[in-house]
């Protein structure tokens, strides 16, 4: 293969680890692609191939099952912040719609976008499961609870 | 009305209560080792059967029942999966006891999969939860260093492995077996049943598939007895042969337009009044309700007359719900139009639908244009006719799709709009004074987006 790898021998080694958990080297293909994703903040294509490699698929069969989630991006990394606001109902009753209308004014981005600075990417998120903190809103793995614009403006003010 | 002395939340508000250090000090575990110790597979099985108790993540199938449909005297392997990939709008329930008190969920787990002679367990979890991940993570790790998992556990010769499985964000993960079809590696497509799980579930062995909260229900049984399980709750309807009954605690997660959301324990049957006012802090800013979801977005819709419904299985259904489902009731206050209630509804199904059956896929997002199109000003009265034309067609009660996710999606719309029509009527005809009458096709306007 000409193309360099991407794959890391220390992500190769965590997806190896997972083999012996299940039957099928396919049932890896979920753990493997958070794998590739935690470090790299997207997926590939190329690392797609090398995951299919892995687990004895197809490239195909991965990206078929990786492209069904919508949860991993592809073109280019998301921000060192993802953030989630929720704007399923118990959010949307307590304001989620402007709370993310605001987000995406003070961030300067659409939804889905990342900020020039690479710094954050901001979403809407269908139920949390947080809806006795709505409206609420999850970066990375920071739950923020019946968040107000205020806050908001803070959070994104903190960002590095 | 009596207090309930709550159950499966009694620890969570104790210090340090995820660990195994303060869930010993509160009895824990002690459980398991009677059902190791004196109990075999199948006293736990009938035990849960006799309980009366349901499955708690929507469907309220009865759990004894499901377990039994395993094959008898299977050479293996059986799996088993934990179904944490609660994303039912409006529900938390399971976050909670994953998060405050994993070993109670663990240690239900555990004996759930000794009664079904499981010896790989699936703990399947949403991604969004990222500390009910890191605590049930590290709760199987000190299970483990305990003897609780793994070889040969506590010396009974039985031997069980939990592995964290994480989701990625999908809704339809949560169906039975979208969420093997997802353990799989495979996009989560549910399958068309049967075969049922318990008979070609995961990699195509036998499967159980239970929810966080059924887990915890079954540690308790274990604990407090079969007759302790049925004297909570409702006994079934005599005059309905079919009714097992609603019996046992179970965790009401109460959102949306109330003063003190959470989650709160109480018997099976509690009235939505009861729940907001006893619970709840009544109505927020001293509005009056207008309606309230009764178990999570798929469920439908209660107008604020119909409060005095029980939150039971039974109960919702008597009011043209679709059923208990998930027991999170979100409520609607009086300043809420039920276009953007729908909107909202809509806009979820359109989302979530996984796409592989034609009437849901379809159904789902023609259902959100339209939505669309009134919210924007542009709604005729033809489009309730044609949202109810969708409502009343997709889905498995009217046999058109594989999975009940186009069920939960057509409920909203046939609830609100029937219950709420004059309010739908009268907002077309005031936002589009000129053309509501209009019957012609007319082009998807993208007015506004949701927000």
């Amino acid at each position: 293969m000409t193309t360099d790898r991407i794959l890391t021998d220390e992500m190769v080694a965590e997806i190896k680890a997972f083999f012996p958990r299940y039957p099928s080297k396919q049932a890896v293909t979920l753990p493997a692609l958070h794998i590739v994703n935690e470090r790299l903040r997207h997926v590939p294509l190329q690392a797609v191939v090398e995951v299919a490699e892995l687990l004895e698929l197809s490239p195909a069969q991965v990206q078929d099952t990786l492209t069904f989630y919508g949860f991993f991006k592809q073109d280019e990394p998301h921000g060192r912040v993802r953030a989630w606001v929720c704007r399923s109902i118990s959010c949307h009753l307590r304001g989620a719609d402007e709370l993310l209308e605001h987000m995406c004014h003070k961030a300067g981005v659409e939804p889905g976008g990342t900020t020039a600075d690479g710094k954050l990417t901001l979403e809407f998120g269908e139920c949390l499961g947080a809806c006795e903190y709505a409206p609420c809103v999850l970066a990375n793995e920071t739950l923020h609870k019946c968040v107000t614009n205020d806050q908001a403006d803070a959070f994104i003010e903190s960002l590095e | 009305m009596a207090e309930f002395e709550p159950v499966l939340l009694a620890n969570i508000h104790k210090d340090d209560s995820h660990t195994l250090r303060a869930y010993e000090s509160f009895g824990g575990y002690a459980g398991l080792k009677k059902v190791l110790g004196s109990m075999s597979a199948n006293d736990v099985k009938e035990l849960v059967k006799g309980s009366g108790l349901r499955g708690r993540g929507g469907a309220g199938f009865p759990t004894g029942l499901k377990w039994t449909f395993l094959p008898k005297d299977h050479p293996g392997p059986i799996y088993f999966c934990l179904n944490a990939d609660e994303s039912e709008p409006g529900t938390f329930n399971n976050r909670i006891l994953m998060e405050e008190d994993p070993h109670q969920v663990i240690e239900g787990l555990i004996i759930s999969c000794f009664a079904t002679a499981a010896s790989t367990a699936y703990f399947y979890m949403r991604y969004e939860y990222p500390l009910a991940w890191k605590r049930v993570q590290a709760a199987v790790d000190e299970c483990y260093a305990a003897g609780y998992l793994g070889k040969n556990i506590l010396g009974s010769g039985y031997s069980l492995d939990i592995f964290l499985h994480r989701g990625a964000a999908a809704y339809i993960c949560g169906e039975e077996t979208g969420l093997i079809e997802s353990l799989e590696g495979r996009r989560a497509w549910p399958r068309i049943k049967p075969p049922f799980p318990a008979v070609e579930g995961a990699f195509r062995k036998p499967t159980v598939v239970n929810n966080v909260e059924t887990a915890a229900c079954v540690k308790q049984i274990v604990d407090r007895g079969a007759d302790w399980f049925r004297s909570i709750g409702v006994q079934p309807d005599p005059n309905n042969p079919r009714d097992p009954g609603s019996f046992g605690p179970k965790l009401y997660c109460l959102s949306g337009h109330v003063e003190k959301p959470g989650c709160y324990e109480a018997p099976l049957g509690i009235t939505v009044n009861e729940l907001i006012d006893n619970y709840g802090g009544g109505v927020w800013k001293g509005r009056k309700a207008k309606a309230a979801i009764p178990g999570g977005i798929s469920m439908g819709l209660l107008t604020a007359d119909e409060f005095d419904c029980p939150l039971d299985f039974a109960g919702p259904g008597k009011h043209g719900c679709l059923g208990l489902g998930t027991a999170a009731v979100v409520v609607v206050d009086e300043t809420v139009p039920m276009v953007d209630f729908l909107h909202n509804s809509c806009q979820f199904f359109a989302h979530e639908s996984c796409g592989q059956c034609t009437p849901c896929r379809e159904g789902t997002s023609w259902a959100l244009k339209m939505m669309n199109r009134i919210k924007g000003g542009k709604g005729r009265l033809k489009d309730l006719d044609l949202l109810l034309e969708i409502g009343d067609n997709i889905g498995i009660i009217p046999g058109t799709t594989i999975c009940g996710l186009a069920d939960g999606a057509a409920w909203p719309m046939k609830n609100a709009i029937r219950k709420f029509r004059g309010e739908f009527e009268e907002y077309i005809k005031r936002t589009n004074p000129d053309g509501y009458m209009e019957t012609h096709p007319v082009p998807v306007l993208e007015i506004i987006g949701a927000h």
